[in-house]
């Protein structure tokens, strides 16, 4: 029995930091101080904290350090796990009257509450023991020995969790569309292509809970009738991969996927494939395009997935995010979900909190929440004391928020009334010291580059919302631009094939909307007069 | 099932369920723009020329691909259809680079015509080139990217209807572009120069690598004796350049015109098609009779000799010996016709009006020079012969009828259905049921084997020996039976494939637009001109005989393999780019 347990974090972002040699360098002095029996170092995947270096926790303390080096493992090892005396410069300081607690079944981390990253950074990773010790697999085991697929089916439905990939559509209703196809073969694909800029929840998942959505997608199956499924991975997730990869291993090891598990008739198992980096392959229409050996190019809905999808067979595409919610849905209960988060958007929220933020980093947050409550609190402000300009909410292609909506709670029914989403859970803070047309510009550049092409008003109309936003920026537009940049974007929003070339615009849309004047201030006066003919 | 009802511009209209609301709108008269739909390809959504707005509905749907519904409400004018219909089509125009006076497709461009109808007098942006390097490298078919509007047509006709993929979407955003593999010229990439992708192309960005000049610096030299042959699938489809509705036979007005162009003699292919017969009856016979390769597949269609050579090379061994008509005609020109008239065969220039772009690339192949020079010396398409008409005046709907000359133009009925697909199976059963049984074929109407369907069989009893026959058109038909044959489930003797869809009434070079309706009613004008004709059987044409008495002995005899028959490699042009 070990005294102490010392968590590290191994995900991108750390081992970036040098994880890897403070891990190496703390089982050294651990050996050296003869306390090789007494600590055990485990590794872990995210703790959710950003931009902060190395970071470890020690149990049963709860003291989290950051920034840890080489260096300064011997302090730690000397001091705090020798003689019991917390490294205070190292210690990482909440804001105040926050305290960190990890809790049974919805952990708080400040304001924040844990249910999708319930295991992140608590459990190793890399072990499907932890993972089954922390209650992993018994959702699976329960549906499939005491429950039936509909009574699965029925309790998605009846939680009302709305998927986590940015459409926030039903996922009860969404399953229920593939379970009453009748199809010899059924698909669950698991959309982990995250390519949103800011956006890298899925991948922290991902690394540090890979179980659960080996688990949530085999509940899916259950409940659809699916014994196939794929993992769509973006191929620069590295770590990600070769996690869900061992976690797949393990699973067909244990018997929680491949024939019969459970010796019941429910057979499952599960692929990974990886994306090459084009962010339309997030679409789900376009993802199953690439698993089947195509262009990565969205296709025509109807048919949706659920009734033609991979290879023209019933498929469920969900996130990563919502895959995670499944199995704590089937063990707690529809009501449970329900009691977090709002009545329109029930559950929690999977953010990324980037930009101009004192802390930034992943975050979960129930429904509900205010933007004042993500910045000011669990972000701890803004840098320099500079102010608030917008807030850019689910990824490139989520809505404007201005200091209008700092204190409205963010659920999918107020944010829809003001013409933005939650989205895929990027959050971007942006300063005032920015200017708000080259911050748009920044946006259209993405899509510009990342439209597949395959429509005129998306491959066509992103280039030229570049180039007219290049064009105001260089002091070279004129008043007319700006209409037509308003013009175009609007054609766009009900003109485009798919949700890229239909949602580019809102950005723009919302920055007219609300910083117009701003636009209008980089037209160059002495060509005012001329047509907007460019 | 109940047809559902709907309404389009508040007219009631009602249709089957599964129309689409372009198909609808159309029942009552309201044609709706469109770019990148082609009737003989699934819709792809991409132009968004055609949205309309539908009741209830906040995004604009493309009436291409949008189903009916019952009680659907659908606007094909309100303004905002009209504001996004005009936006798509200045952003196509903005790339466009609006070189109307010298393009190919002047007066027959949808992209002009659409932007006429839309009243288009100034555009919004700024044009910006697209990129691409034209590409005259393959002998057939020339790409002209920086007029490419991305509709894909020519992608999907490529993928889909030929199931050969040359050329594929490249890129992404602003600079997608279509492009072959490797970004390798048509000429070293695994295309059949079938030219189905110029039929479909709305603009010019792909059209026929031209032969009029060089055609003209011919007729113009008078030490040349300039001969033309028209292939049958010409004479149902050049009026259309004119402005006739499809389906018009105008073989001797066609014939008219080209002596005013000022050839020397107007032959007819015609009249080597029936040779075919007679040479390609004979080899099918022989094989039977000798237990040789089976079954027997065409070689008429260059398009699809490529095809076998690229992606079945394993099958070569199956295709006919026999030159196409074409080539025939011309090694025949060069020696039998010049001995005949006391012409230098050095002096004798060969022209072909083809319906076809492949033929343009087959004249050049290094095998059809058995005359001792090359045996067709320019192809021309249907279309550029119409161009050639129209530089010198003639309007050939107002002329009067003329006679093709003799001997290479008299021909029969069997000759003269070669343009349609199935028809070269129907003129061998004629010829060889006839020397098989040595019985008079009364109906001479075969139309078992006649149709669109992509793969039609048919089986023929000679003489107690069941003939098994199947017919192809379409490459990914074609592409089908190989399979079959491949896997040993193709128990045919005779298969007629050729590459093009309707077969050559439907080729790369024939006028455009195509579509499966302007094919039938080509179709038609064949099986008319064929019905019309005194002679329907090749092997009783009187000049295919006296061919045979004063020259080449007998079908298949030493003398007509030297002249009338080839052989084929596979290309495997991949291999050592991915080794």
């Amino acid at each position: 029995m070990h005294r102490i347990h010392i968590l590290i974090a191994m995900d991108s972002h750390t081992l970036a930091q040098g994880a890897r040699a403070v891990k190496d360098a703390l089982l050294k002095d651990l050996s050296l101080a003869g306390l090789s029996d007494e600590v055990k170092v485990v590794e872990t995947g995210s703790l959710g904290i950003y931009k902060k270096g190395v970071v470890l926790v020690v149990f049963p303390d709860n003291i989290y350090y950051t920034g840890v080096t080489v260096e300064n493992v011997a302090e730690i090892v000397s001091e705090h796990i020798v003689k019991g005396r917390i490294v205070e410069k190292l210690k990482y300081s909440k804001a105040p009257g926050t305290e960190v607690k990890v809790q049974e079944k919805a952990p708080r981390f400040g304001k924040q509450l844990r249910v999708v990253l319930r295991n992140a950074g608590i459990i190793d990773p890399e072990s499907i023991e932890e993972y089954i010790a922390h209650n992993g697999y018994e959702a699976l085991g329960v549906a499939l020995t005491e429950k039936k697929p509909n009574d699965i089916l029925e309790q998605v439905k009846a939680s009302d969790l709305q998927g986590r990939g940015g459409a926030f559509f039903p996922t009860g209703v969404k399953w229920g569309f593939a379970a009453r196809e009748k199809a010899e073969q059924k698909y669950i694909i698991c959309n982990a292509d995250e390519g949103e800029p800011g956006t890298f929840k899925d991948r922290l998942i991902l690394e540090g809970d890979p179980h659960a959505i080996i688990e949530g997608m085999a509940l899916a199956g259950y409940a659809v009738g699916a014994s196939k499924g794929f993992i769509y991975i973006r191929g620069e997730y590295h770590m990600s991969i070769a996690r869900i990869n061992r976690s797949i291993e393990q699973a067909r090891e244990n018997g929680l996927l491949g024939e019969k598990i459970f010796d019941t008739d429910f057979s499952f198992d599960i692929e990974v494939r990886e994306g090459a980096g084009a962010y339309i392959c997030g679409e789900e229409t376009a993802l199953i395009e690439s698993i089947e050996g195509k262009r990565g190019e969205p296709r025509d809905k109807p048919p949706f997935p659920p009734s033609e999808g991979l290879w023209g067979k019933p498929t469920i595409v969900n996130n990563v995010e919502t895959l995670a919610n499944i199995p704590q849905i089937i063990l707690n209960g529809p009501e449970w979900l329900q009691k977090l988060g709002t009545e329109a958007s029930p559950g929690t929220k999977v953010f990324t909190l980037v930009g101009n933020i004192n802390n930034p980093g992943l975050i979960e947050v129930p429904m509900g929440i205010t933007l004042r409550e993500i910045i000011y609190d669990i972000g701890e402000g803004i840098p320099q004391g500079n102010g608030f300009l917008l807030a850019q909410l689910g990824g490139t292609t989520g809505g404007i928020l201005t200091a209008e909506q700092l204190d409205l709670p963010l659920d999918t029914d107020n944010l829809r009334k003001i013409g933005a989403g939650l989205g895929s859970g990027a959050l971007l803070v942006v300063d005032d010291t920015h200017n708000v047309v080259e911050v748009v510009k920044n946006f259209v550049e993405f899509f510009n580059h990342e439209s597949c092409g395959k429509c005129t008003l998306c491959r066509e109309g992103t280039g030229r919302l570049y180039e007219l936003l290049d064009k105001l920026v260089s002091g070279q537009g004129v008043l007319k631009d700006v209409d037509l940049i308003e013009r175009l974007a609007k054609t766009m929003m009900t003109g485009a094939f798919c949700g890229l070339g239909q949602a580019a615009p809102v950005p723009i849309l919302g920055c007219l909307k609300y910083f117009r004047q701003e636009f209008e201030k980089m037209v160059n006066t002495e060509q005012k007069s001329v047509s907007a003919v460019v | 099932m109940a047809n559902i009802n709907l309404t389009i511009d508040g007219i009631p209209v009602s249709v089957p369920q599964g129309t689409t609301v372009l198909e609808a709108a159309e029942k009552v008269n309201i044609k709706i723009p469109r770019l990148c739909y082609h009737p003989d390809l699934p819709p792809v959504s991409a132009c968004r020329l055609c949205v309309v707005d539908i009741k209830g509905d906040r995004l604009l749907r493309t009436a291409c691909s949008w189903k009916c519904q019952d009680g659907m409400e659908v606007s094909t004018r309100t303004p905002h259809v009209r504001d996004a219909r005009k936006m798509a089509l200045e952003l196509l125009l903005s790339r466009h680079p609006m070189l109307c006076t010298e393009c190919v497709r002047n007066g027959s461009c949808e992209l002009q015509e659409i932007a006429n109808q839309f009243g288009i007098r100034e555009i919004s942006f700024k044009y910006n080139e697209r990129k691409g390097d034209k590409d005259y490298s393959s002998a057939a078919v020339v790409r002209d990217p920086s007029k490419c509007i991305l509709c894909r047509r020519c992608v999907q006709t490529c993928e889909l209807v030929q199931s050969v993929s040359a050329i594929g979407m490249e890129g992404r955003g602003y600079d997608v572009w279509v492009d072959t593999p490797f970004n390798e010229g048509l000429n070293d990439i695994a295309c059949v120069a079938c030219g189905q992708c110029i039929d479909r192309c709305p603009v010019g960005a792909l059209y026929e690598n031209s032969h009029i000049n060089q055609v003209w610096v011919a007729l113009d030299d008078p030490k040349k004796h300039v001969i033309v042959q028209t292939a049958p699938a010409v004479r149902v489809a050049i009026g259309e350049e004119f402005g006739m509705p499809p389906g018009g036979l105008v073989t001797n007005q066609m014939v008219a015109a080209l002596r005013r162009i000022g050839f020397d003699k107007v032959f007819d292919t015609d009249f080597t098609a029936d040779l075919t017969i007679m040479e390609e009856g004979h080899e099918l016979l022989g094989r039977i009779k000798e237990g040789g390769t089976l079954p027997l597949l065409t070689s008429c269609s260059p398009g699809w000799v490529n095809f076998i050579e690229h992606f079945y090379p394993s099958l070569l061994p199956h295709v006919s010996s026999c030159k196409s008509p074409q080539q025939m005609f011309g090694a025949l020109a060069k020696t039998y016709y010049a001995e005949k008239e006391g012409i230098n065969p050095e002096d004798i220039y060969v022209v072909s009006i083809m319906p076809c772009t492949a033929k343009k690339q087959e004249a050049g192949r290094s095998e059809m020079s058995s005359s001792g020079y090359q045996d067709v010396d320019a192809v021309l398409t249907t279309r550029e012969a119409a161009v050639m008409m129209k530089q010198v005046g003639i309007e050939l709907p107002q002329l009067d009828d003329d006679e093709y000359d003799e001997p290479l133009g008299i021909s029969t009925g069997a000759g003269v259905i070669f343009g349609a697909t199935g028809g070269v199976m129907e003129a061998a059963l004629r010829t060889v049921y006839e020397v098989v049984t040595e019985k008079k074929l009364e109906n001479v109407d075969i139309k078992v084997v006649r149709g669109i369907q992509g793969i039609r069989e048919a089986e023929i009893d000679l003489n107690g020996t069941k003939v098994k026959a199947a017919v192809a058109h379409g490459l990914a038909n074609a592409r089908e039976l190989m399979d079959k044959i491949v896997k040993g489930e193709a128990d045919y003797h005779f298969i007629e494939i050729m590459a093009c869809p309707g077969g050559c009434l439907g080729g790369g070079g024939q006028p455009i637009p195509t579509s499966e309706e302007i094919r039938k009613k080509r179709a038609e004008a064949i099986y008319k001109a064929d019905k019309g004709l005194s002679m329907r059987k090749s092997h009783e044409n009187p000049a295919v005989l006296q061919l045979y008495k004063e020259f080449l002995g007998e079908p298949n005899s030493h003398k007509a393999h030297e002249l009338l028959h080839t052989h084929y490699k596979g290309k495997e042009i991949y291999k050592h780019k991915v080794a």
